[in-house]
């Protein structure tokens, strides 16, 4: 299964790649921590969006040449920002109320579970040792607009992302959109799972047989 | 005339008791009040009740208080950094009990106690493990969870300017929770990099105003928690 998954679909950037064709100019976004931050890097030309991060800054830009940052100017993931013109700092209620007040166009997050209901699972696979941390991830799935997820297709041992019902902590019920992994992109629909694109050399039966839910292909 | 400033850190956290309930300004080391944590484990209070963020980096800062075990409970809605274990061992041992909140509930928290609402309804972590044992609500057809506001005794804050009034500024990301803390809090501590007399501040560029704040303590060049974790700095 290796040796298919690098030779077909997509690589973590094109998979930031082709969420980043769908978000329209304009749009206020938050983007998770890990690959989510690949968006950022390939957004089309001549669209503008504007990143929230939600310890405190609209209008959030890339991050400075080493020894040009301030330690005060950091993004959700604790590295050091830049603030783009136009940009606005705000304390923390200020912040989640834009989240929760459903002001955020678009949240794009990382998985550790979806399931074919639009339950996430994305803070704690629940082993009793962990130390448990959720951060913003809640607030963020119940108050969005629309909810993307990006993750590969299967975890590192080849076990399905894309469940039934989510096994590890919920992170919000019925929350997740649409899913961009690096075998297709799938919306999560009233029916459950559906196809909207294969990747480059995917068929959808091999998507079918990764994914432990029924899935329906592209209309 | 008011003067809320006070003469040193020590001095700006003398009067805090054991068993005490202090919000400490933060998000990661941006806005972190290392100064007054510090003053504060010099003053040797225990058994707190730390309302947080995170729970610090390395051995400076909240995690030097948390590691000299004076926090008998943290209540944080991401207690994890790649460079500290200091929060894990506490926490796995029993010492610390952790209350994990949804940052956005963990701030609404704090600016509901500042702002005089007992609870609010949130959608935040309806059917998660965190919403379980709390009262749900339908309110037009969605479920939300009731949460209680959070009042603390003390609010360690970090800003960049302050005037005599106790009105504060702020440094770009580093504002984070520190507004609302100061409204949250019994008796709200700020440590700024000047201080300068009452009308030097333009009014229409105060962040929080001089009505939330007791005390201002000028650290005119605070510490990077960052800068002196890469040092191998350890406190005390």
């Amino acid at each position: 299964m290796t040796t298919e998954a690098s030779t077909i679909g997509w690589t973590r950037d094109e998979m930031a790649q082709r969420l980043a064709l769908d978000i329209a100019n304009g749009l206020y976004v938050n983007l998770g921590i890990g690959i989510p931050e690949l968006v950022a890097k390939h957004v089309p030309e001549g669209r503008t969006l504007i990143y929230h991060t939600e310890n405190g800054l609209l209008g959030m830009g890339p991050s400075p040449r080493d020894g040009d940052g301030d330690p005060e100017l950091i993004n959700a993931g604790k590295r050091q920002v830049s603030a783009n013109p136009g940009a606005a700092y705000f304390h923390h209620a200020d912040s989640f109320s834009m989240i929760r007040g459903g002001h955020l166009d678009l949240s794009v997050l990382g998985a550790l579970q979806v399931a074919q209901n639009g339950d996430l699972a994305n803070w704690s696979t629940g082993e009793p040792d962990a130390i448990p941390a959720v951060g913003g991830a809640m607030d963020l799935v119940a108050g969005v607009k629309m909810v993307y997820v990006i993750t590969q297709h299967t975890t590192k041992t080849g076990e399905p992302k894309l469940v039934e019902s989510c096994t590890y902590p919920l992170t919000g019920r019925g929350v997740v959109d649409r899913i961009y992994t690096d075998l297709a992109v799938i919306d999560v629909t009233p029916d459950g799972f559906q196809v909207v694109e294969l990747g480059p050399g995917v068929e959808f039966e091999t998507v079918k047989a990764q994914t432990g839910a029924p899935l329906r292909p592209a209309p | 005339m008011i003067d809320k400033r006070v003469s040193s850190a020590a001095e700006a956290v003398a009067d805090v008791r054991d068993g005490a309930t202090v919000m400490i300004g933060g998000f990661g080391e941006a806005g972190s009040p290392v100064e007054l944590i510090h003053a504060l484990i010099d003053q040797g209070v225990r058994g707190l009740t730390v309302i947080s963020n995170n729970t610090g980096s390395g051995e400076v800062g909240l995690a030097a208080l948390l590691k000299e075990k004076r926090v008998s409970k943290v209540i944080c809605s991401f207690p994890r950094t790649a460079n500290s274990t200091v929060f894990p061992e506490l926490y796995r041992s029993g010492f610390t009990e952790l209350e994990l909140v949804p940052q956005g509930t963990l701030a609404e928290r704090i600016r509901a106690g500042g702002a005089g609402i007992p609870a609010f309804f949130t959608p935040t972590g309806v059917g998660t493990p965190l919403g379980e044992g709390k009262e749900l609500r339908t309110i037009d057809g969605r479920e939300y969870l009731l949460e209680y506001g959070l009042h603390a005794d003390f609010a360690l804050i970090k800003g960049r300017a302050a005037d005599t009034h106790g009105n504060v500024l702020y440094n770009k990301t580093a504002r984070n929770f520190g507004p609302i803390m100061a409204m949250a809090a019994k008796t709200s501590v700020v440590q700024v990099e000047h201080i300068v007399a009452a009308g030097e501040l333009d009014p229409e560029t105060i962040v929080t105003p001089g009505i939330f704040v007791s005390r201002v303590i000028e650290i005119a060049k605070p510490a990077h928690e960052s800068e002196l974790v890469a040092a191998g700095v350890t406190y005390p």
